[in-house]
């Protein structure tokens, strides 16, 4: 980003997205009662900074609705309004309507001015004067109020004088009688004569003291508000009194002497000056400390001490930021480090594989020096892999406003509770479980809880409860979100599958079996279509984006008692755990999580259905076989089923299929590369890796290839699910 | 003979925003994020000018600035109050802590260029 | 796109190389590396033109076997043969030739049109021919040298 203020107006989103995410959870911990002064400060900050950055970017409908928010906020904070059931409603309706209000503001859209009319509105209630600034069209709060004493004005030329006695409050302040003064200069020609009546023996004088009183002439065309602004931030702290003269000023130029001999030189106005300061700041100085014992004399700030150049020192401010909090980095530094780390893997195994060609002893040096070095290189993908790993709290922190709108659409009462925010997956992971997360709550909510009153019926609670779980679980992380509804309708969800053709009306299917037929393609479980879930993206879509990111979707349910959908991704999408395989003679990896088990099969066990499907008995029922080879065109003859190795593999939603390859070549993990990137996507292939020896493996895409086999041995002609 | 001011302010666009202004204006600009760290800075760095935001986490504008004056080497460091706060309470309450002056966010660069460079001696 | 042949430039430098028994040419500013061919790995249900994919440094660089694109007898791949590396947008790729033969300056009153009969195939990518020391060189373009549309949306 060349802008600066490009950059830093990012920066400024950046932290509106943190700072609603703590709005988010201060007020979800004072819905729950959970919350202390603190929280209440936390809240207020968030607010209070968000319209603060909006007030340097004009971002005026961002400025009057944090002001307006904010305002109520201060009251709860100062104990003038207490924060009721309802009045944290409002606020956290407000915190939804705030984060449109930026996200409007970031992309240059519109906010729906009725939604903060209405909120606005609200505030107006809970606040105990009624009238909050006007949210539309009326001047931005902050427009008026401007920065303390620095406004000038220019009404007719007047001469005043102004009679000016410091208190030693003043200097306590680190305000300076010289700064006032040169400031006043910069209103007109000023004349000045020191009554130092007061001022006593030397050995009377408090250095702390405040003596003298200073009769100022001011030539200027400002006003008294112009004046009375240069004393603004002393004006408690002196004795003043301003009368506009009828006399001209000293010109500039002019030299006084003061009744105890001391000298003041004036300089001209402002606009005769260079801009640099430097010059005028030192000429006052030597006005100003006076060579006796001045009143204004505390011990004087150490002379700055001339340091290195500003960035030099602005960077050292910054790395000492760095040490109490985190580091910003950009994610493509991270990326090129991780894409370095995937190399420098291969290049060892690389190296690991020639050397064991060269038939050098495991034993020896080298070969233990290796053995070293892949040791540390794991360690260093492990450790850059880790600086990707983050919380997924930043997803589940949207999720309570997600829970509130379908609740407030579906008209159903819902908590939402959540456990494991804290569970850390890659950065990649974490920006593609929103989506399917927000399905499953959407699902759960809109066709898992029954309404209110079914509950009560049925002698629950007529709030429903949706529960929303990370945790690990082998290398995997694990999503669940269930809720205490009515369950799976069965008897619904298996007419639908006979119906739409999915299953055959003679199908035998478990309970299981049954649950997981709504992320088959065309299915909606739905009676009538939900505006809710039926948002034109179905279970399939889920399940299919979810299998694309290399994970499983699957959902089991208890009548009466509610339902549990699970998902499970891989931590990273960086690494693969593989199994190296070879099929034609083609070197392939097959991702490890979606292998059960590896058989060798006998040829008795293998039923030909026709030319191009065979099935494999295993315990007692039948599994369909894709012959690798064949089903990636390698080649067109079936592999001798007695020459070859079998991998059961489980594709999402529990479908199993048999893998046929040539032989087995061990595990390893594997840097995920994309075919994208330089050409496109293939059928049948998840991504690409590079090998040992330097050359390309192919990742196959187990879901497509089982599916695939699946589609082509017909629904209901094999018997479709293994019966174990 | 660049003027030295720390700017103290817990949002890094805030203090993104100071950084930009100060610097281009000639000044030398040190950070903090919240009055903690404000005062570890100044163990370390004596600022010309101090520019404090009022509301931040841990240590508030008001007591960092309580802080700054309970030290007596820094009695004289002019330190202004840059904040969105308007009304009088707020306002009086940086001045009994000890700030010399204030501006009210959001603020115009020249003018904060400006009360930076009146109350620097 | 860096890849057009239609820069006003007056003199461009182009890269010629033989495959088969003719020779082309493509603007040298698309080139990235020239290497020597090392074995691809297939990829499934690809055109016959992708040879397959190798390891660029870690990346994944599709090789296309501009014989086979051109509409020549394919080549069979030996030591001896050159990938000519091109950025095509944000893409690159691979082109398998036998041999790189020259390095050209030229403008572009030096290039005639091509012959109106030639063949679909050469009208998509021969954009002008060059005549070169009595050799005739045909200028082709790139830009659909992989399969249409997938590579737009990539």
């Amino acid at each position: 980003m060349e802008d600066p203020m490009a950059a830093i107006r990012e920066t400024f989103f950046q932290e509106c997205e943190e700072q609603l995410a703590a709005l988010e959870t201060g007020l979800i911990a004072m819905e729950n009662g959970t919350a202390d002064s603190e929280t209440v400060n936390a809240v207020f900050r968030a607010v209070h900074s968000m319209k603060g950055g909006a007030g340097i970017f004009s971002l005026d409908a961002l400025v009057r609705f944090a002001h307006v928010f904010e305002t109520a906020l201060d009251k709860v904070r100062s104990g003038s309004l207490a924060a009721t059931p309802q009045v944290v409603g409002v606020f956290l309706r407000a915190a939804d309507v705030l984060e449109d209000v930026v996200n409007a503001a970031r992309e240059g859209g519109t906010v729906d001015e009725a939604r903060t009319a209405a909120l606005v509105e609200e505030f107006s209630h809970i606040n105990d004067t009624p009238a909050a600034p006007a949210p539309t069209p009326a001047p931005a709060p902050e427009a008026a109020p401007t920065g303390g004493l620095f406004e000038d004005a220019v009404p007719p030329s007047q001469h005043w004088e102004i009679v000016f006695t410091p208190k030693p409050e003043l200097y306590a302040k680190a305000n300076e009688t010289a700064l006032l003064l040169r400031e006043l200069r910069r209103l007109g020609p000023v004349t000045v004569t020191l009554d130092a009546g007061r001022l006593p023996e030397l050995n009377e004088l408090d250095p702390e003291g405040a003596y003298l009183t200073w009769n100022i002439a001011l030539d200027s065309e400002c006003d008294e508000e112009a004046i009375r602004h240069v004393f603004e931030f002393v004006e408690d702290d002196c004795e003043l009194t301003i009368t506009p003269p009828q006399s001209v000023g000293f010109a500039p130029g002019t030299v006084i002497t003061g009744d105890n001999g001391f000298k003041f030189e004036f300089f001209p106005p402002p606009e005769m000056e260079p801009e640099e300061e430097e010059a005028p700041a030192c000429a006052v100085a030597t006005v100003a400390p006076a060579p006796v014992p001045a009143p204004h004399e505390p011990p004087a700030p150490p002379a700055p001490v001339k340091h290195p150049a500003v960035e030099v020192m602005a960077a050292k401010a910054e790395s000492a930021v760095a040490v109490t909090a985190t580091i910003r980095v950009d994610l493509d530094r991270v990326d090129r480090m991780i894409d370095l780390v995937g190399e420098l893997v291969i290049n060892e195994a690389m190296l690991s594989q020639r050397v064991m060609e060269a038939g050098i002893a495991r034993a020896s040096g080298v070969a233990m020096a290796l053995e070293e070095l892949e040791h540390l290189t794991r360690e260093i993908q492990d450790s850059v892999m880790a600086i990707r790993a983050q919380p997924v709290r930043s997803v589940f922190q949207r999720m309570p406003r997600l829970v509130r709108e379908v609740a407030a659409q579906t008209g159903k009462q819902v908590r939402l509770v959540t456990e494991g925010e804290g569970t850390e997956v890659d950065k990649t992971v974490i920006e593609r479980i929103a989506d399917p997360l927000t399905h499953m709550i959407r699902n759960a909510i809109d066709h898992g809880l029954e309404s209110p009153e079914t509950r009560v019926a049925n002698g629950k609670p007529a709030e429903g409860t949706v529960k929303l779980l990370a945790l690990h679980r082998s290398g995997r992380i694990v999503l669940e979100v269930s809720d205490d509804g009515a369950g799976i309708n069965r008897a619904r969800v298996r007419q639908k599958a006979i119906e739409n053709g999915v299953i055959s009306p003679d199908a035998q299917l478990t309970d299981d079996e049954i649950d997981n037929l709504i992320f088959l393609p065309g299915f909606s479980t739905a009676a009538k279509v939900s505006d809710i879930s039926g948002r034109g993206v179905g279970m399939d879509v889920v399940r299919q984006s979810v299998a694309a990111l290399g994970g499983r979707i699957s959902i089991a349910s208890r009548p009466g008692q509610g339902s549990t959908f699970t998902l499970s991704l891989p931590l990273t999408l960086a690494v693969l755990d593989g199994m190296v395989v070879s099929a034609h003679g083609h070197t392939l990896i097959i991702p490890l999580g979606a292998i059960v088990e590896t058989l060798k099969p006998r040829a008795s066990d293998v039923f030909p259905l026709d030319d191009h499907i065979s099935v494999l008995a295993l315990r007692g029922g039948y599994v369909p076989i894709v012959d690798v080879a064949i089903s990636l065109g390698y080649c067109e003859e079936f592999i001798d089923p007695e020459q070859s190795v079998a991998l059961l593999v489980e594709g999402e939603g529990g479908v199993r299929a048999v893998l046929m390859v040539d032989a087995i070549h061990g595990q390893r993990q594997v840097v995920i590369k994309s075919l994208e990137a330089n050409y496109r996507a293939v059928p049948g292939i998840a991504a690409a890796t590079v090998m040992g020896d330097g050359r390309v493996a192919l990742i196959l895409d187990v879901d497509a290839v089982v599916r695939n086999a699946r589609s082509e041995a017909g629904r209901g002609e094999v018997p479709a699910l293994e019966a174990n | 003979m660049s003027t030295t001011v720390l700017t103290v302010d817990d949002s890094r666009a805030m203090r993104d925003m100071l950084r930009h202004s100060l610097v281009a204006a000639g000044f030398r600009v040190l950070q903090a994020e919240d009055g903690v760290h404000g005062l570890e800075v100044l163990e370390t760095e004596t600022p010309d000018v101090i520019v404090t935001d009022i509301n931040m986490p841990r240590m508030d504008g008001f007591g960092f600035i309580e802080a700054v004056r309970k030290d007596e080497t820094r009695r004289a460091m002019p330190v202004l109050v840059l904040t969105t706060e308007v009304d009088v309470e707020k306002k009086n309450r940086a001045r009994a802590a000890g700030a010399t002056g204030w501006i009210v966010k959001p603020f115009d660069p020249v003018k904060l260029i400006d009360a930076i460079r009146r109350v620097a001696a | 796109m860096a890849s057009s042949m239609q820069t006003d430039a007056d003199n461009r430098e182009l890269i010629a190389f033989r495959v088969g028994r003719q020779e082309f040419c493509i603007n040298v500013m698309m080139v990235r590396e020239i290497r020597g061919w090392t074995a691809a790995t297939a990829l499934p249900r690809s055109p016959r033109y992708v040879k397959g994919v190798i390891n660029l440094r870690g990346a994944v660089l599709p090789i296309v076997d501009l014989a086979v694109r051109l509409g020549l007898p394919g080549t069979e791949p030996t030591a001896r043969n050159v990938i000519i590396v091109v950025m095509i947008g944000h893409q690159q790729i691979g082109l398998l030739v036998d041999a790189v033969s020259d390095i050209l300056t030229t403008n572009d009153n030096n290039i005639q049109p091509s012959p109106d009969v030639s063949s679909d195939l050469v009208k998509t990518f021969v954009k002008g021919l060059l005549p070169v020391d009595g050799r005739m060189i045909s200028l082709i373009g790139l830009d659909n040298v992989l399969p249409a549309g997938e590579m737009e949306a990539a």
